[in-house]
């Protein structure tokens, strides 16, 4: 089984170092060759561990490949724990990771640097299975770490570009503010159970049920509540969660196979993912409970609001992705991990294909991505086209779609929750429930203004049939609007991967949304405490996956959702004058969303600016004003100067020694006279 | 035979080939370098019996040997390692290869007196960490200053008089109250033995005396704030050799000062005022990197990280009398000590690759600073590859070894008080802002300079050098166990000699 594990971690990193230090040989078919080779070997290996794992009973594999350090009674592994959450992690990972790198082929074929991306994303796959197989927080946090470098160096893969080198540092700083957080979470878990391992932890965390520690002094803190909230921290950076949400629309920079991959299906869920691992702590604070669904929830909704007023294709998908994290995170709050894990799956298989839809669009575009330049593509791009529609109605949660059955499950356990709970509950289930209006409407509008209506662009006759312009950096267009020739359907390499993540859009909940959210299959993996009961209700309306879609007709996300779409289709294909009226009529509204809620501008103002110039203020004031210029080489002025002093004094000439012995004298008697 | 004179041999050597070097003339410089590559590789093969023949298991001074040297003072030639030796050692032969190699081309003035410096300056060093006699130790501490203040003063920058000056007069200032204090304890007890010196049993205020004055020596070396000024200015004049050296084991020579002399000699002052030099690491690591960020001088920025991150040496050095003593936990004292030495080595790889990386450049371009680059990347795409790398590095990406040490500091420190965990832990905001900040300006971005434009990618002798330093931190960042069981036992002894109550 380690070797299995360790083929399954190792073979993209083979591919990624082959593809990434002998580029020049292996030459460019090379270098996908050998990472796809890498990527579908750990595939292959992840989906018969699943099997091993899920299906054929095999118990929770759980050991450490070698001794990283040892030290005063404490030591630090790598080692790999694979139970089911883990398998199914895997397979997620793996699949949709080969799936980008098949597509990558086809978006990437013009690019210069064509092998440094397939390197690039292989790397990806190797960190990102380290995080995930994990058995300890030391490797999990390399695993973080790791796929926050590759995310790094992918953002800003067009390195000449300077909105992308801007957004790779900021996604690396805001994603550090988080891990500052977990990395004192990691340090709070060893000083009170001695151990970074998983097993050890959990099984010993009634240990420091009821402790309290003291952060400042005469304030006393319950531990479990420290130890999560700070963890929790490390998630809201990874998972972009607000107020740490600012990195991710940015990250859209980078190319799209990327978006889709790193900044959708797999590294912004490896928060959720941590949260739903350390469950047996989170189910022991009510407070770091409570904070995660206000998280969650804010972000569901207020960063779907967003979404409603981009133009860039990108960025509507990706402000979706924030929203649709909050609803993962939203889950884990209600102490329904199962149903955030579920929708994690869900989501990581449209979300992939919406993604990688937009770049079929981009292409076809000529790296246009402005959606005010598109329309009526449905023609020129059809299996984009359906793909694009499976994914919507996935996204939205029309009832078999796999989207449905993962976001109801959210919906129903925040209104048990509400139930149940305080305030902070019943935020968070209306927040998810009117967020799927949110959702409804930014996602047809997104397809109405892409592929429906009039078209937007001109095709410029002289150049219909010239040879084609470099697709390679997507910023080559000289007027927007403007194509050099007709929009075509993207090639095989890019289609089929479309094809392939709409099959399970569409049907993977059908095979596991019974076992994984009714039935035990997180049982060992996912602790839930006998007070919670998140999906009980969910359960008990369960009667199977073709009446619980007839059922979903008659609930309230149904009608919203539904409601979402009408006035969409209304908007965007039978009034297309109307949304520039509303914006209109509603600008203040609407400058407040372009403005992001003005995170950004504030951030940049308060941290960036702010850093520098206290930065230039301890710089100038301390080391140069006061230790150098004052003490050091004050110093040396002060012995300078009294050896002038000194030097001038003993001037040599008698009638000076003796002027001086007579203002002594004289000086020396007044003080006698004075004082008698 | 080598065995029992290993160490007067791992000293000899470079010395010998620093002679050797000088005298071959300086009319052939191809001669003199490799004459002192010869000994330089041959001191390093040295290092392979001392690791091997080491018992990590023990924590003893091992290889020792000892002969009257002054007898009228009854100072000993009495050297011997313990694992953090080891280590230092190996780090210095490494690093002094690597340094040669790198000034190969760069170095075209007084080929042979460079490299007779360096070989000698290598020699001082590696008797700083094998002296158990505190006047052996500080003839080696002083006369370690002389080959520096040479090899800046001569191949320097234009302020390269005034950095020296600044450099001799404040280590000097620093270690001439080390000088009083040895007196005083010779004076005291009769002996300059280091082993006799930690069992030497002193009142309250005699060691808070003496653990000033080593405070001072020390702390100017590592250096901590406030006394870090001369570091920028050196760096910034000193050329590349010499800045690689000074970064990489001439700083960390305060960090073993303190293990050797203030913790064992003075616990009880030591843990009196653990306070402070908690607090000054604590300023050096927030502080010095708000004043890293704004720096435009590439060595300046890489110097002031330097002091930054030694910051977590001197916490980590410190923090175990609060775990030890007051905490009462032994095992995360000893957890913080090993931290403080992993980022010792760990510095000496890291800030090493990184002005190695200045020199590449600034051999091209003549110019260390910020704003004359951006864009390098275009013209040297493996340049920047190891740029980003040990930019990562710097910044504390697991899997490097600038992690590691860092991991267990924060970690030990959390026991102790968790503010002290928070603050140090700004490393990873403000470590990552400074370095991918001056990453994006000098090798992202479109290349706008003419110079940039005709840059040449990294010859095959570059790519050594800082191959060997990436596979170096590399090599630590994955599977820090080899060096960290070689250290486990002596960093026990010190746990144990820092518990010890004198008074």
């Amino acid at each position: 089984m380690q070797a299995t594990l360790l083929t399954i971690a190792l073979a993209p990193l083979v591919g990624a170092i082959i593809a990434g230090f002998f580029r020049n040989q292996v030459g460019r078919r090379g270098a996908h060759i050998v990472t796809i080779a890498g990527v579908a070997v750990s595939c292959l290996l992840s989906m018969h561990v699943f099997k091993l794992i899920a299906f054929d009973g095999l118990p929770t594999y759980n050991e450490n490949v070698y001794t990283w350090f040892e030290a005063g009674g404490y030591s630090a592994h790598v080692g790999f724990l694979v139970d089911r959450l883990t398998a199914m992690m895997m397979v997620v990972v793996t699949f949709v990771s080969l799936m980008v790198h098949v597509y990558t082929i086809g978006y990437m074929a013009e690019d210069p640097g064509y092998q440094r991306f397939f390197s690039y994303i292989a790397l990806f796959t190797f960190s990102m299975l380290m995080l995930v197989m994990s058995n300890n927080f030391l490797q999990l946090f390399f695993g973080w770490e790791a796929v926050g470098l590759v995310s790094y160096l992918l953002i800003g893969f067009w390195f000449k570009k300077p909105s992308a080198i801007f957004a790779n540092l900021k996604a690396f700083l805001v994603n550090r503010v988080g891990d500052f957080g977990f990395l004192l979470g990691i340090a709070a878990v060893l000083m009170y159970f001695g151990t970074l391992d998983y097993a050890t932890v959990f099984a010993n965390r009634l240990a420091i049920d009821g402790k309290t520690i003291e952060l400042v002094a005469g304030h006393a803190w319950a531990v479990p509540t420290v130890i999560c909230i700070l963890l929790f921290i490390g998630a809201m950076g990874k998972s972009a969660q607000v107020p740490l949400h600012v990195w991710l629309p940015d990250s859209m920079e980078g190319p799209t196979p990327i978006s889709a991959l790193i900044h959708a299906a797999t590294m912004v869920t490896a928060g959720i993912f941590m949260v739903a691992r350390m469950s047996p702590l989170f189910e022991m604070s009510e407070t770091a409970l409570a904070t995660v669904a206000v998280i969650g929830a804010t972000t569901a909704f207020f960063t779907g609001l967003i979404g409603l007023v981009q133009n860039d294709i990108k960025r509507v998908v990706a402000y979706s992705t924030l929203s649709q994290l909050g609803y993962m995170t939203v889950a884990l709050g209600v102490s329904a991990y199962s149903a955030a894990v579920f929708h994690l799956m869900t989501h990581a298989f449209f979300k992939a294909l919406l993604f990688l839809g937009a770049g079929s669009v981009i292409m076809a575009m000529h790296h246009e991505q402005d959606m005010r330049y598109m329309g009526g593509l449905r023609k020129y791009l059809p299996v984009t086209y359906w793909t694009a529609v499976i994914g919507t109605l996935a996204l939205v949660g029309t009832p078999l779609f796999s989207g449905f059955y993962s976001k109801d499950a959210i919906i129903v356990a925040a209104q048990s929750a509400a139930h149940h709970g305080g305030a902070a509950f019943a935020y968070a289930y209306y927040a998810v429930l009117f967020g799927v209006f949110v959702t409804a409407l930014y996602s047809f509008r997104l397809l109405y203004l892409t592929f429906h209506g009039k078209e937007r662009f001109v095709v410029d006759a002289q150049h219909g049939d010239a040879h084609h312009d470099d697709h390679g950096d997507d910023h080559g267009h000289h007027e927007p609007g403007h194509l050099a020739h007709a929009p075509h359907e993207s090639p095989l390499v890019v289609t089929i991967p479309l094809v392939l993540l709409a099959i399970p859009s569409v049907a993977i909940a059908w095979f596991f949304v019974q076992p994984m959210l009714i039935g035990d299959f997180f049982a060992g993996s996912i602790f839930v405490d006998i007070r919670h009961a998140p999906l009980a209700h969910f359960a008990k309306e369960f009667h199977g996956v073709v009446a619980f879609a007839l059922h979903g007709l008659s609930t309230l996300p149904f009608w919203l959702a539904f409601a979402g779409f009408a006035l969409a289709t209304y908007l965007y294909l039978f009034n297309p004058a109307m949304p520039g009226r509303i914006y209109a009529a509603l600008r203040p509204l609407a400058r407040v969303l372009e403005n992001k809620y003005g995170f950004d501008d504030l951030y940049q103002a308060l941290f960036a600016r702010g850093s520098v110039l206290l930065g230039r203020g301890l710089w100038r004031g301390g080391d140069v004003a006061v230790i150098d210029g004052a003490i050091v080489n004050g110093s040396a002025a002060v012995v300078e100067r009294a050896a002038s002093i000194m030097r001038w004094m003993q001037s040599g000439y008698l009638y000076h020694y003796a002027f001086a012995m007579i203002l002594g004298l004289i000086a020396l008697l007044g003080a006698f006279v004075w004082i008698e | 035979m080598i065995s029992t004179h290993l160490l007067s041999w791992l000293i000899a050597l470079p010395v010998l080939g620093g002679v050797a070097t000088l005298a071959s003339g300086g009319n052939n410089s191809n001669r003199a370098r490799w004459i002192a590559l010869a000994f330089a590789i041959a001191t390093l093969a040295l290092c392979i019996p001392l690791w091997n023949g080491f018992d990590s298991a023990s924590a003893a001074m091992q290889f020792v040997q000892k002969m009257p040297w002054i007898e009228a003072l009854s100072v000993n030639y009495h050297v011997g390692v313990d694992g953090v030796a080891v280590a230092l050692i190996a780090l210095t032969a490494f690093t002094t290869v690597l340094v040669l190699i790198g000034a190969w081309d760069a170095i075209d003035d007084k080929v042979h007196q460079y490299y007779a410096a360096f070989l000698v300056l290598e020699g001082l060093m590696i008797g700083v960490f094998c002296a158990l006699d505190a006047l052996l130790f500080y003839v080696f501490f002083e006369a370690m200053l002389i080959p520096m203040f040479i090899i800046i003063g001569i191949w320097g920058g234009p302020r390269r008089v005034y950095a020296t000056i600044k450099f001799f007069l404040y280590t000097f200032f620093g270690s001439i109250f080390m000088l009083i204090g040895l007196i005083y304890l010779y004076l005291k007890s009769g002996s300059f033995d280091l082993a006799f010196l930690a069992q030497y049993p002193l009142s309250r205020d005699e060691q808070m005396w003496l653990f000033f004055s080593f405070l001072l020596a020390f702390a100017v070396k590592v250096p901590m704030f406030p006394v870090h000024t001369w570091l920028p200015d050196a760096h910034v004049e000193a050329p590349t050799g010499g800045s690689v050296i000074l970064a990489a084991i001439m700083l960390k020579i305060g960090g073993f000062g303190f293990l050797r002399f203030a913790l064992p000699i003075t616990p009880d002052a030591a843990h009196e005022f653990a306070w402070l030099v908690i607090a000054l690491s604590l300023i050096a690591v927030v502080y010095i990197g708000f004043v890293a960020l704004v720096q435009q001088d590439m060595k300046k920025l890489i110097a002031y990280s330097s002091i930054s991150h030694m910051g977590f040496v001197t916490l980590g050095a410190f923090l175990p009398l609060q775990l030890a003593r007051d905490v009462g936990n032994v095992g995360a004292a000893q957890l913080a000590l090993q931290g403080a030495m992993v980022q010792m080595v760990s510095h000496g790889f890291i800030s090493a690759a990184l002005f190695s990386c200045v020199g590449v450049l600034y051999d091209r371009v003549h110019s260390r600073m910020i704003g004359d680059y951006g864009g390098v990347a275009n013209h040297m795409p493996w340049f920047a590859f190891f740029a980003v790398f040990f930019a990562m590095a710097n910044s504390g990406l697991p899997g490097t070894s600038g992690f590691v040490g860092e991991f267990m500091v924060i970690l030990a420190s959390f026991q102790a008080k968790p503010w002290i965990a928070a603050t140090a832990a700004l490393t990873l905001i403000l470590g990552a802002a400074y370095t991918l900040w001056m990453v994006k300006r000098v090798i992202f971005g479109e290349a706008q300079h003419a110079h940039v434009k005709a840059l040449q990618d990294i010859s095959g002798r570059e790519t050594i050098v800082l191959g060997g330093f990436a596979a170096a931190t590399l090599l630590l960042g994955l599977w820090p166990a080899p060096l960290t069981d070689l250290m486990n036992a002596s960093l026990g002894n010190v746990v144990e000699q820092l518990m010890r109550v004198k008074v």
